[in-house]
């Protein structure tokens, strides 16, 4: 023909595409932990970030491992979820944990939370808190052993038995404090909420500082990595119920701002509800399922044997999504008018 | 501002041509002009190899009442017929013309037409033997469309001048130039119709095409210029009768079941010249664009000019350009030959580079829901994505893969890069066959 055609590729339309893809996507949710991180670190010094490293290698490796033996290519470990879902569950717990529980819950996430539905996107319940639930049934001692807090001087100090050896009672009594939860439950003691907003109280890793949540929460819906409707429909429900609770025995139950700001409800209503491949899809589910979070959540604090009800109240609530997301179904274009 | 529900919105790369006005291409040596241009039957060969044509002249007629007919864009020889290249990939029956190098190319046919005194059913069949099709790359005949059924009425009459995708110029080009046939065009139409009001349906980034129609609509219509907002995919027929008149066509039903009969203006602006000037379907507004064309263009072509021929004539291809689309970026037809025909639904031809094409590396769905959240008729992409990858089409039926409009809005959002809208295509194609099979059999 004429001068040399340059090559031309033969695909199909759309040509367009948005930029963002998959692993972006975790990333700036990664990003988004980043405030709770540093307030993690702040007040529980060296020991938060060896749990928080020690969870991640549990994670991570457990995907490649399987990536390996399955050969498949390396797409799940490049798409940062495993590493997410590993930071996520080091944020749950108590930092003064032994580093081999973190190691062995972030195994126990990917392995039993993921990789037996079939990878990301196939899991019915969020693989962060089946890994916590995982160590939550076998080590229930030091699940619930918390380690107070301190500023930066404490930076160096390890907490509790973070290099307690695997299944080894540790003989060493380290310093441990009551959260304000427990407190709440067993004492009927109100912690101040200017305590519960900016972390400085006893606690899991990630969870005490509920202004360091709200932050990355608020830039996750700025942006559009999450759906806000999750969040709002569990403050919405805990506030209604809590301050129902809180109206007829105020001396018994705590207001709602106690519960909204309290324990895990902030990380676990913003970033571990909002895990998409465990919610619903649809709008409306996704107000049912923030609501039903919200009651439960507050339904176990207040009348459950624990504590603590949000990460029983999250995964109650993913294995109810298949069945909301059945009755939400919005009618699609064209068959509203059909039936009439 | 107006609008449908979902869609999404991609940049709309509309600078590149927005302010370049109409220009004539030159009648080129050779033209091809497929007998297949449009939905239906291929049109009914007139003439044999060495017959003399005149610009304007029939050259097939329609075959049935899904076929239109076909015409001389040039004043010259029948040099053949035989098989050629269509932008669709196939081989497919043309006439090859060569031009008369000293002919004035004037139209065969040069007067009005008296319409006034016509039936309906008589303006109908004269736009079907114009040859007639939605201008807007769907390239289904127009006459079937306005061949109201009985005990139907068409109210509305809605004319598409959205362009929603990226890139493409020639209808904006269309309604600032062509504004007193597009009218003409709308009177025809109504009185074929007789429809109560009409719309036209403009999205907000081509402010001066809504203030300029706005303006020059005659007293005498009755009709308004709707300002649509800006998003992808509007231009869809569904998604605009549910902008301007929130009517939603129902499932496996036509806009007639609404009342409501679209059409693109392009189109409407064709008819009106044919009933003013007598000149039948035998050129078009392209808008020859993309980072990959020297010289970006709104050019008037006759039908037929073939690929190469245009982009020559745009100071061709740069080196770096990797595809060539006949449509737009999210709904077009990349081509690998340069010889075939712009056709009369060829709205655009864009050439993207290296710099736009790359392939992708497809991750796991996470179910992040973007796609939900863009599909315009409300499906679960993610849902039939999962059904799609493990090739259970029967599963997909239950989810009405069958009413997807495959604009591709679900493959755009997608931040796991699956081919979704690809897969759902494959899909369609597979379950229509099955289905005509069954239907065959029983």
């Amino acid at each position: 023909m004429e001068k040399s055609a340059p090559k031309l590729l033969l695909t199909s339309s759309p040509f367009l595409k948005q930029q963002e893809d998959t692993p972006a996507v975790m990333r700036q949710v990664i990003f988004s932990l980043i405030p709770a991180i540093l307030a993690g670190i702040y007040y529980f010094g060296i020991s938060g970030i060896l749990v928080i490293a020690a969870s991640i290698a549990g994670a991570v490796g457990t995907e490649w491992i399987y990536l390996i033996g399955t050969k498949k290519k390396f797409n799940s470990i490049k798409d940062n979820t495993a590493l997410l879902t590993g930071l996520l569950l080091a944020l749950t717990l108590p930092p003064g944990i032994p580093l081999w529980m973190a190691f062995l819950g972030g195994i126990v996430a990917i392995a039993l939370g993921k990789l037996i539905f079939g990878g990301i996107g196939s899991n019915i319940f969020n693989p962060a808190l089946v890994g916590r639930a995982f160590l939550q049934a076998s080590f229930p001692v030091a699940l619930t052993t918390w380690s107070p807090i301190s500023d930066f001087s404490g930076i160096t100090q390890l907490r509790g038995h973070t290099f307690a050896l695997p299944f080894v009672q540790s003989k060493i009594d380290a310093i441990t404090a009551a959260t304000p939860l427990s407190q709440m439950k067993f004492d009927s003691h109100l912690t101040e909420l200017t305590h519960l907003f900016f972390g400085s109280s006893a606690g899991s890793l990630g969870e005490t500082g509920a202004i360091f949540l709200l932050l990355g929460g608020i830039y996750m819906v700025l942006r559009n990595y999450i759906n806000w409707r999750i969040p709002l429909g569990v403050f919405f429900m805990v506030i209604i119920f809590a301050s129902v609770l809180h109206g007829v025995d105020p001396v018994k139950f705590a207001p709602a701002s106690f519960h909204l700001f309290s324990g895990g409800l902030m990380l676990g209503a913003i970033f571990m509800a909002t895990d998409p491949v465990s919610s619903p899809i649809t709008h409306k589910g996704c107000w049912i399922f923030g609501m039903g979070i919200g009651f439960l959540v507050v339904l176990i604090r207040t009348f459950g044997g624990l504590p603590e009800g949000v990460m029983y109240a999250i995964l109650l609530m993913n294995g109810v999504t298949p069945l909301i997301n059945r009755v939400t179904q919005p009618p699609i274009y064209g068959y509203v008018k059909s039936k009439n | 501002m107006k609008t449908f529900r979902h869609g999404i919105h991609p940049g709309d790369y509309k600078d590149l041509t927005r302010h370049i006005a109409i220009e004539r291409m030159p009648f080129t040596d050779e033209l091809v002009i497929p007998l297949s241009q449009h939905l239906g039957a291929p049109s009914r060969l007139l003439v044999k190899e060495g017959d003399k044509v005149y610009r304007g002249q029939i050259i097939g007629e329609p075959a049935g009442f899904v076929s239109i007919g076909q015409h001389a864009p040039v004043t010259g020889t029948v040099k053949a017929i035989e098989m050629r290249h269509h932008p669709s990939g196939k081989l497919v029956e043309s006439v090859i013309i060569s031009r008369d190098p000293y002919s004035p190319q004037t139209f065969y046919n040069e007067h009005a037409m008296e319409w006034e005194s016509l039936t309906p059913g008589e303006l109908i069949s004269l736009i079907q033997h114009g040859g007639f099709v939605g201008l807007g790359g769907a390239a289904f005949p127009t006459h079937v469309k306005l061949s109201v059924p009985e005990g139907k009425k068409a109210k509305f009459l809605i004319i598409n001048g959205v362009e929603c995708e990226p890139y493409l110029t020639s209808d904006h080009r269309v309604m600032l130039e062509q504004f007193d046939d597009v009218f003409y065009g709308i009177r025809i139409l109504e009185k074929v119709l007789g429809c109560e009001r009409f719309y036209i349906g403009i999205e907000n980034n081509k402010d001066d095409a809504i203030a300029l129609l706005n303006k020059r609509i005659p007293a005498d219509m009755n009709g308004e210029v709707v300002a649509l907002q800006t998003k992808y995919p509007q231009g869809a027929e569904k998604m605009l009768i549910e902008a301007v008149l929130k009517r939603e066509v129902p499932s496996g039903k036509l806009p007639i079941d609404v009342e409501v009969v679209v059409q693109n203006v392009g189109t409407i602006a064709g008819i009106g010249m044919m009933f003013r000037f007598g000149q039948p379907l035998i050129e078009r507004v392209v808008t020859i664009t993309g980072p990959g064309i020297e010289k970006p263009s709104n050019l008037l072509i006759p039908i037929g000019t073939k690929l190469a021929d245009v982009l020559d004539y745009c100071g061709g291809l740069k080196e770096n350009t990797r595809q060539v689309l006949f449509g737009g970026p999210m709904m077009g037809a990349p081509q690998v030959y340069m010889d075939v025909p712009i056709m009369k639904g060829t709205s655009g031809i864009l050439c993207l580079t290296d710099e736009e094409v790359t392939i992708r590396e497809e991750y796991p769905c996470i179910r992040c829901l973007r796609c939900v959240d863009a599909c315009p008729v409300y499906l679960n992409p993610s849902r039939l994505g999962a059904l799609a990858k493990t090739r259970d089409y029967e599963g997909m039926l239950g989810y009405h893969v069958m009413d997807c409009v495959e604009c591709g809005s679900c493959s755009y959002v997608c931040p796991s890069n699956i081919p979704l809208v690809q897969r759902f295509r494959v899909a369609k194609a597979l379950l229509r066959e099955k289905q005509a099979k069954q239907r065959k059999a029983s």
